[in-house]
């Protein structure tokens, strides 16, 4: 049972706050990401819950028990750095020995602890080699063993793959998320890779310069960003974000993007649910899905022209202009033969997203 | 690429052959020389031009560990034939060993400076090179109020040639009864390299990544734990290449020895050169005086050659 809690956190760096009232409770066996990018403040925050770094302010609680003041060898928690930090001059055996021979282990203790990580993590024949002798993957395995021998309290890694190449990346992914579910302990992971926090995480904390923008599970910050920073952050490719009018139309609502001659067609709770949010302050917010194509004119289509074609594989990202704005939409690959066709769009109203231009947060319209 | 090389290139590389060998032999040259003379008859010595062959002999080493005195009659064969091997030796130069009362052979005054300059070399080496390790690791490590001006104070210590405060240092040793003693020479070579000392390990200990000793502490050390148990083990090389340079420049120093002491404490280099003025100059006995005291140095530059050689290139390439 771990439970880590950050109440109130604040740290400066000279004049510069990184963190800024930083609360969060993290449960015991869960596997937090904290996610941002460089400099949002997430690796100071992972190294003042290890102890690598004072706080100027707030608590940092582990099992209820304010830990700000204690060293980091004094708070039983494990880290895994980007750089693995395996011990040169150590080998393998010794590396994964280290953590318990600061305890009052006995040799054979220590020993049979070693060698039923090493099964664990599949390095049993590599005991015996120095560091620079493994590859990146396997250095990365050694790492985590060297975590997990001591079974401590919570397991924290700083972009622990981020070193590695696509493929190796991918496979070390699985790796961890099948460790911790079968390990299960207390995990806060930093990354500033979006799809690495998606797929690993059961709560994704995002940060953005030293404030907390918002704390969620993978589906809910990725189909309910709390303000625009979230949405662009989250999901690749990135949310379309687009200044919009909203006016009455009949019975429904036209939302007009990017001063078109013509708007999308919303259903008209729209604008009971926009509760007279000035027009002109609204951005509207589409992931490329949301964004419908098709060859003919239909009702509630809008004509459209291709201007580029990114081809990935698996689906085709178009840009469209629309207005002065550009739309990317995601198609089947070759709906679309390429730039300069015309073709006819909408926007779906049920993955549309509404903030506030001025201060980026969410209205939290669903429709 | 490196398959096809022209044949110009294969004469330059000859040639560059060649040039390295000339430099390396006008650089062993003194040395030869040195550990020539060290085996020669004394008179052959001091011949012009100089000899090569000779039928090398080791009086020269029997004279310089002995205490000697100019013979006024030969021996008697029966003297003679009493003496052993050795002492035959010094009876062929013209000279006698002095012995005491009681017959014991005198030593010369060679030893004891050699033990002397091991002493103080070794002593002040590890203390520079301790204290240096340290202070470099705060530096590297921690944030100093006024870094920048403290490394530079440090290394205004060496922005004048120490013997300049040679005067000033004798005056204030003699109040302090430090003259001709061990410790203040070890006081006196270690101020001098603490500063390079200090210089040099910051820069190893800038190399060592911080996230070593980070990983020893949330893996539950304390910071003096990791830093003997992690930055000593990879500050190694930079260590060895620190004390060789500690201990060369206390070895071979000579005037603040000549200053500083006399007896107790003289150490070997202003030793060497005082036997000159001893009656005749015997320059094998000089020589091989000169010979004995470059071994260390060898040998401890030998020991270590692996991990100078890195340490040259240490922080020169980034991994």
């Amino acid at each position: 049972m771990t439970q880590i809690e950050l109440r109130g956190v604040q740290k400066y760096f000279g004049a510069v706050q990184v963190i800024k009232d930083l609360n969060l409770k993290i449960d015991d066996n869960e596997f937090i990401v904290l996610l941002g990018q460089s400099g949002c403040g997430k690796t100071t925050t992972l190294r003042a819950i290890a102890g690598l770094e004072t706080i100027d302010g707030g608590d940092i609680l582990i099992d209820g028990k304010p830990v700000q003041h204690l060293k980091a060898a004094d708070r039983d928690i494990a880290m895994v750095f980007q750089s693995f930090s395996l011990y040169p001059h150590m080998s393998v055996y010794e590396n994964i020995a280290f953590p318990l021979r600061a305890t009052r282990k006995s040799k054979a203790e220590i020993d049979q602890e070693v060698r039923s990580v090493a099964k664990t993590l599949q390095i049993s024949d590599l005991l015996a080699k120095k560091p620079s002798a493994l590859s990146g993957g396997d250095m990365q395995r050694v790492a985590i063993g060297r975590a997990l021998v001591r079974r401590p309290k919570a397991m924290l890694m700083d972009e622990p793959i981020g070193a590695l190449d696509a493929k190796l990346r991918e496979e070390m992914r699985a790796e961890i998320k099948r460790l911790h579910i079968k390990q299960g302990s207390t995990t806060i992971y930093v990354t500033h890779d979006q799809i690495e926090a998606m797929s690993l995480a059961d709560r994704i904390v995002i940060m953005h310069e030293g404030v907390l923008q918002q704390v969620g599970s993978p589906d809910e910050v990725y189909s309910r960003p709390a303000n625009l920073f979230v949405a662009q952050f989250v999901g690749s490719p990135v949310m379309n974000v687009a200044d919009a009018a909203v006016a009455e139309k009949a019975s429904s609502a036209s939302v007009t993007v990017g001063g078109a001659a013509t708007g999308f067609e919303f259903p008209g709770a729209l604008l009971s649910k926009l509760n007279g949010h000035a027009s002109d302050k609204l951005a509207l917010g589409i992931r490329p899905e949301g964004v419908i194509v098709r060859r003919e004119a239909a009702d509630g289509f809008l004509p459209v022209e291709a201007q580029i074609v990114e081809p990935l594989g698996s689906f085709d990202i178009v840009d469209l202009k629309v207005g002065s704005q550009m739309l990317r939409a995601r198609t089947k690959s070759g709906f679309i033969s390429g730039p300069g066709v015309k073709v006819f769009a909408r926007i779906d109203p049920a993955q549309t997203h509404f903030f506030d231009k001025a201060s980026g947060k969410s209205l939290g319209v669903r429709l | 690429m490196a398959a096809v090389t022209t044949s110009t290139e294969r004469s330059l590389n000859k040639l560059a052959i060649v040039g390295v060998l000339i430099i390396t032999m006008i650089f062993l040259a003194p040395i030869y020389w040195i550990a020539s003379t060290a085996f020669k008859p004394r008179n052959l010595a001091t011949t012009i031009p100089p000899t090569v062959v000779f039928q090398p002999e080791i009086s020269p080493f029997v004279k310089l560990f002995t205490k000697r005195s100019q013979l006024r009659t030969a021996p008697t064969p029966e003297q003679y034939a009493a003496a052993p091997w050795w002492e035959r030796l010094v009876f062929d130069g013209g000279e006698k060993v002095v012995r005491s009362g009681r017959g014991e052979v005198q030593w010369s005054g060679y030893p004891s400076r050699f033990m002397n300059s091991l002493i103080v070399a070794i002593t002040s080496t590890v203390l520079a090179v301790g204290m240096g390790t340290f202070t470099a690791y705060g530096f590297s490590r921690f944030k100093v109020k006024g870094e920048q001006d403290l490394l530079f104070f440090i290394l205004s210590t060496r922005m004048l040639p120490p013997v300049v405060v040679a005067i000033p240092m004798f005056l204030m040793y003699r109040v302090v009864g430090l003259n001709d003693t061990h410790w203040g020479l070890i006081i006196l070579y270690t101020a001098f390299n603490l500063s390079f000392s200090v210089w040099l390990m910051k820069g190893f200990m800038d190399e060592i990544p911080k996230e070593y000793e980070e990983a020893a502490l949330v893996d539950g050390y304390t910071r003096m734990e990791a830093f003997f148990k992690i930055v000593l083990p990879e500050a190694a090389t930079g260590i060895a290449a620190t004390a060789v340079f500690c201990f060369i420049t206390a070895w071979n120093e000579y005037a603040f020895a000549l200053i500083m002491t006399n007896r107790r404490a003289q150490t070997a280099p202003p030793f060497i050169p005082s036997q000159v003025g001893s009656g005749l100059p015997d320059w094998t006995v000089i020589a091989a005086g000169t010979f004995l005291f470059l071994l260390p140095v060898a040998i401890f530059t030998f020991l270590l050659r692996n991990h100078l050689l890195r340490g040259m290139s240490f922080g020169a390439i980034r991994k």
